[in-house]
């Protein structure tokens, strides 16, 4: 209780100093937050453990629960394991053969030739917490789950190498040179920043169809290579690069393309990782323009192929709910280690 | 490379750096532009341009053809229009919701708690989760047989089906939107308060300044600009709004969340009949749309950095 009262107590602004109403109603707020922003996706993985029929349950439990099922010497198939009050008060765990009407047929495991008649009210299934992880290993079998999975991962590292390496190049270009048409190029740097893929949906379809790029990975992954905000964001970072360094280089006969992979690109890293970070993001969770540019079940990549299994296959709610588990994670395992970078990132540049 | 160079010039090693990016810009955003107009005045269902004959302003008057503009059903294009006032709706709810609640968050992170690092990082999580995930996971948790209902039934009431009442699924449709953005705005509004100099709170301590007069008379008004970015960020965002409304209602029921997107993009590619004049005619009107509000958003920036 002293930890809790110190945990609670000391504050930054004066260790001591007692609560206040408004620091009781803070953390109360905060602890309402974290329930409601962690809470659906907790849910969401623990629901994804549960067999098909643990999900059809209503009132729905947290804990993935499962029947406990016996094999019975004498009977073909496994049964159902229950605990049933008998008329004389006994409490005995039986295996159910066979139900009729609001009467159960019961056999004891242990004694396998006894049976009982039991009725439907006096009995309760006997559960075990059962992780039913077929739920994640049988889309991979059944459907194309591994292949969207696959295609994602290649839009996602190639884009992300793309932007990376020509949003750098443009960056660099705009930040050390002075050359004629440079406020044009930074204008039009500016202008694209407004214009978002929805607006020009109908027409970079049409680009891509003529070259020749429809159903094709390459059209996911091309049209949002050049990213006005990547260019931005690194080319700030290089004005702050000492100019000095780049002129010794020259004197010392370095090509300017070994200026720029050399010695500005290293020292650069930091805003390429929240490029890098920011581009993950965004392919990986990109969404209209592949639904548009992708119609073949081969070529769809996670984000589609969750969306279409979920329009044709509403009831199989099992396999969905742990695709979509497997969705979230990388950029779940992403944030936790890089939570801090990601937060600092966004808040000094402002863009998602 | 350094070939390249030799043959061109250092001096024109500028445009070698920028060609890729540009090649890029131009196939896919300006080129993009220019045909997108070219779309909406000419007809047809070709998709190469030169084969669509020129209509005019056909494809407009079409979108345009309404008894009266607040009233969907008077409409020739009676999806388009509600498609608008369903985003108007939308966004004016969002965006008031999401003002207040990051305005709350950001206050309450940027007091002098324990664990700071932690709650940020709680209320940032959901910004980095696909849309799709989004809308699945609050599609499981408000199914009819779903958590809520659980809830709500052990307390007493009977299940809703939310998603076939045309209100809720628009209420749902916001709170969604809102959970999976707020923490991004709180993130903003949480650095405009901490740039704000704590002398400012100091002096006012010292005077015994009520805390609720430190908040409207030095917070609230430093805040300010922030709080415009956001505003029209969120603005910017939200008639913008697709995917996750996609995924967690469809439009429906009927239309009753049916977004000005759904309909540009179902009349570009869903549909039986695939329209690209109209398509790009109404992306050509949210265009210009949007294209205010990010000169709006530009205004706002250049105040905050005053």
């Amino acid at each position: 209780m002293a930890a809790l009262a110190r945990l609670l107590g000391a504050r930054r602004d004066g260790p001591g100093r007692p609560l206040h109403w408004t620091d009781i109603a803070s953390y109360a707020y905060l602890a309402f937050g974290v329930v409601l922003m962690f809470g659906p996706v907790l849910w969401l993985v623990f629901s994804s453990f549960k067999t098909q029929s643990a999900l059809l349950e209503f009132p729905p439990s947290l804990m993935p629960m499962a029947q406990v099922e016996v094999t019975v010497p004498g009977q073909p198939n496994p049964l159902p394991l229950f605990r049933a009050t008998l008329p004389d008060g006994s409490v005995k765990d039986l295996a159910q053969i066979r139900r009729v009407g609001l009467v159960v047929q019961m056999v004891d495991p242990a004694e396998p030739d006894k049976t009982y008649r039991v009725a439907i009210d006096k009995r309760e299934p006997v559960r075990k917490v059962a992780l039913a992880t077929e739920n994640y290993t049988e889309p991979l079998r059944q459907f194309a789950f591994l292949r969207f999975l696959s295609n994602s991962l290649f839009v996602t590292v190639v884009a992300t190498a793309i932007t990376l390496l020509i949003n750098s190049m443009a960056a660099y270009g705009l930040a050390v040179y002075e050359f004629r048409g440079k406020a044009a190029a930074t204008l039009a740097v500016i202008g694209t920043l407004m214009i978002p893929i929805t607006i020009v949906l109908v027409p970079v379809y049409l680009v891509v169809t003529e070259l020749g790029l429809v159903n094709s990975l390459w059209a996911v992954i091309l049209p949002g290579a050049a990213t006005p905000t990547g260019v931005f964001l690194l080319r700030q970072y290089m004005l702050t690069l000492p100019r000095d360094l780049i002129e010794a280089a020259r004197m010392d006969k370095a090509s300017e393309w070994q200026i720029y992979w050399r010695i500005v690109m290293p020292l650069t890293l930091p805003a390429l990782a929240v490029l890098a970070i920011f581009s993950i993001m965004w392919r990986w969770n990109e969404f209209l323009w592949p639904l548009a540019v992708l119609t073949k079940t081969e070529v769809y990549t996670l984000q589609i192929g969750l969306a279409a299994f979920q329009g044709e296959l509403q009831t199989q709610w099992h396999y969905l709910l742990a695709m979509t588990v497997v969705t979230l994670a990388p950029v779940a395992l992403v944030f936790v280690f890089l939570q801090r970078f990601i937060t600092t990132g966004i808040g000094s540049t402002g863009m998602k | 490379m350094a070939a390249v160079q030799r043959l061109i010039g250092a001096g024109r090693m500028p445009y070698v750096f920028l060609f890729p990016n540009f090649v890029f810009f131009g196939l896919f955003v300006f080129l993009p532009i220019g045909i997108n107009v070219v779309f909406s005045v000419t007809g047809g269902p070709a998709l190469f341009p030169s084969e669509r004959p020129f209509v005019g302003a056909e494809q407009y008057a079409y979108l345009f053809d309404c008894g009266s503009y607040l009233d969907p059903s008077s409409c020739r294009e009676d999806h388009f229009w509600r498609g608008v006032w369903n985003t108007a709706v939308f966004v004016l709810f969002q965006v008031g919701t999401m003002v207040l609640v990051s305005l709350v968050t950001a206050l309450v992170l940027n007091r002098p708690i324990r664990g700071r690092g932690f709650f940020r990082a709680v209320y940032f999580f959901p910004v980095l989760l696909s849309p799709v995930v989004v809308a699945l996971i609050w599609k499981w948790i408000l199914q009819r047989d779903g958590l809520l209902n659980a809830a709500i039934t052990s307390l007493g009431g009977q299940k809703i089906l939310f998603f076939v009442d045309p209100s809720w699924a628009m209420f749902w449709a916001v709170f969604v939107s809102v959970w999976a953005h707020m923490g991004f705005y709180t993130l903003i509004l949480l650095a405009g308060l901490q740039a704000i100099p704590s002398d400012l709170y100091e002096a006012a301590e010292m005077d015994r300044t009520p805390r609720w007069r430190i908040l409207r008379r030095i917070t609230l008004p430093l805040l300010w600009p922030n709080m415009i970015v956001v505003i029209v960020l969120s603005l910017i965002k939200g008639v913008q709004t697709f995917d996750e409304v996609f995924v967690l209602t469809g439009g429906g029921p009927g239309t009753a969340t049916l977004m000005v997107v759904q309909y540009i993009y179902e009349t570009a590619f869903a549909n039986q009949v695939q329209n690209f004049g109209l398509a790009a005619a109404a992306s050509v009107v949210l265009g210009l749309v949007l294209f205010a509000l990010t000169l709006a958003q530009l205004a706002a920036t250049r105040m905050k950095e005053r």
